[in-house]
């Protein structure tokens, strides 16, 4: 008998059912409890960066949008940094700006929405360049475990092309899925991002 | 932080449900049909949101007092706790760790549920803490009541308490459901069977913990949560270049 790994094993996933919303988002549940409430909104006043609007459905396979999902995102800051002590890119921190939200869809029209700015180019793997992306997670009842995608900026043409995570998908009628398309709405600038869980146009989603 | 800028282990899909699982319904139509992409992982993987004791109150890892109104909640008071660990058995310290439940008599407080269980006025049903150094957690509630739901004519769920955990990266980001010792409704729930691997099922019900109970008072179960960990050898090249 060789040596045992004594290694544990991860705690398996389970869906975060219709009722997630008491737990991470209490007022969309219809409470307030909490003084401090995670939210939807990541730049505040003193954030640097170009002001942006995402926002977006997610769909089931029937196309009809599912009103109780919960999305997360993760993301640089304006000037392609991480948060985090991971990240030692050689580029300003902004104090005012942690770069993770999260939104509830609105249990009418399935609408989720974030109020942040646009992340700058962050270094990939080998020192590649990666065009400027948001890392999305959503959850739902009927998602068994979270999906991870990321959402690029469809006007980033140039980054986007050069980009080694869109070019890893095989099938380029698909990496259309993850471009979010800008608009401008009453002076915001709005980038639409929906999250196809299923079907003609199912989202990318990774394995990472 | 060497170990968390190298890359995660892969998910261990045998442990984890597939995303199309019929026999739980709602997963038909939510489900991706494509395979998942591999990605190896860069910055945007490694890092993930890191959060502070100041965006947490006193008594948020307290459900008997988070919402007491005029009273304690109902039902049967409990402890829960452990520690998030990687697979390497190392602590996962200071993360942020969400709970949400139904109160003692299976109801949740929102506004799409309609079982007709009792709202307990004194119940909210959530709270929140982050891990102390050695990834431990602790916090107290009332024992969940088990419910109703519709995926065959009448499927009931276990008691259980939802648990949402960060990690350091954020493609550590697990949500997960937390079973009692002796429940004799997890072999039957369509939920806790999308799990294909029996002893997966196992580590989500917490034992009785008989030496953490608060005599006189609460009872105590021990839920420990394992998150993906991360090599700790890097011959490569650093994730972001040299």
């Amino acid at each position: 008998m060789p040596q045992e790994l004594h290694y544990l094993k991860q705690t398996a996933s389970q869906t975060a059912g219709p009722y997630v919303h008491i737990g991470l988002a209490p007022h969309a549940a219809g409470f307030d409890i909490f003084q401090n409430n995670f939210s939807n909104v990541l730049a505040g006043a003193g954030t640097r960066g170009e002001r942006i609007v995402i926002e977006g459905r997610v769909f089931d396979g029937t196309g009809t949008p599912v009103r109780d999902a919960l999305v997360e995102i993760w993301q640089a800051n304006s000037f392609g940094r991480y948060n985090h002590p991971a990240d030692t890119q050689d580029k300003e921190l902004d104090p005012e700006f942690r770069g993770w939200g999260r939104a509830a869809a609105d249990f009418n029209t399935g609408v989720y929405t974030f109020d942040t700015v646009k992340p700058g180019p962050v270094i990939g793997r080998h020192g590649r360049p990666m065009a400027p992306h948001v890392s999305v997670w959503v959850v739902a009842r009927g998602i068994n475990i979270g999906l991870n995608t990321r959402m690029y900026f469809a006007d980033e043409t140039a980054a986007n092309g050069a980009d080694p995570v869109l070019n890893l998908i095989e099938l380029e009628s698909r990496r259309k899925t993850l471009l979010a398309a800008r608009s401008e709405r009453d002076g915001k600038v709005v980038y639409t991002f929906d999250i196809h869980l299923q079907g003609d146009q199912e989202t990318v989603f990774f394995d990472v | 932080m060497a170990g968390a800028k190298s890359e995660f282990i892969a998910w261990d899909r045998t442990l984890h449900p597939a995303a199309f699982t019929p026999t739980y319904k709602t997963s038909v139509l939510r489900s991706p049909r494509h395979a998942l992409l591999s990605l190896h992982n860069s910055l945007s993987e490694v890092t993930g949101p890191v959060f502070g004791h100041n965006e947490i109150g006193l008594l948020d890892n307290d459900l008997i007092r988070n919402y007491a109104k005029s009273g304690d909640p109902i039902g049967e008071r409990i402890i829960v706790h452990g520690r998030v660990l990687d697979e390497m058995g190392r602590p996962v310290p200071k993360t942020l760790v969400e709970f949400w439940q139904a109160n003692a008599a299976g109801r949740y407080r929102h506004k799409k549920d309609t079982y007709l269980a009792p709202i307990d006025p004194n119940f909210g049903g959530c709270g929140r803490t982050i891990t102390d150094e050695n990834g431990y957690y602790y916090f107290r509630t009332v024992k969940p009541g088990p419910y109703p739901w519709r995926n065959y004519i009448n499927s009931w769920r276990p008691a259980h308490i939802h648990f949402s955990v960060f990690g350091s990266g954020f493609v550590q980001r697990l949500i997960t459901q937390m079973y009692f010792e002796g429940d004799p409704l997890i072999p039957i729930c369509p939920i806790v069977n999308v799990i294909p691997d029996k002893a997966a099922v196992d580590r989500l019900i917490a034992p009785l913990d008989m030496n953490e109970q608060v005599p006189m008072d609460s009872l105590c179960y021990r839920f420990d949560i394992v998150l993906r960990g991360s090599r700790s050898t890097l011959f490569e090249n650093r994730l972001e270049g040299n």
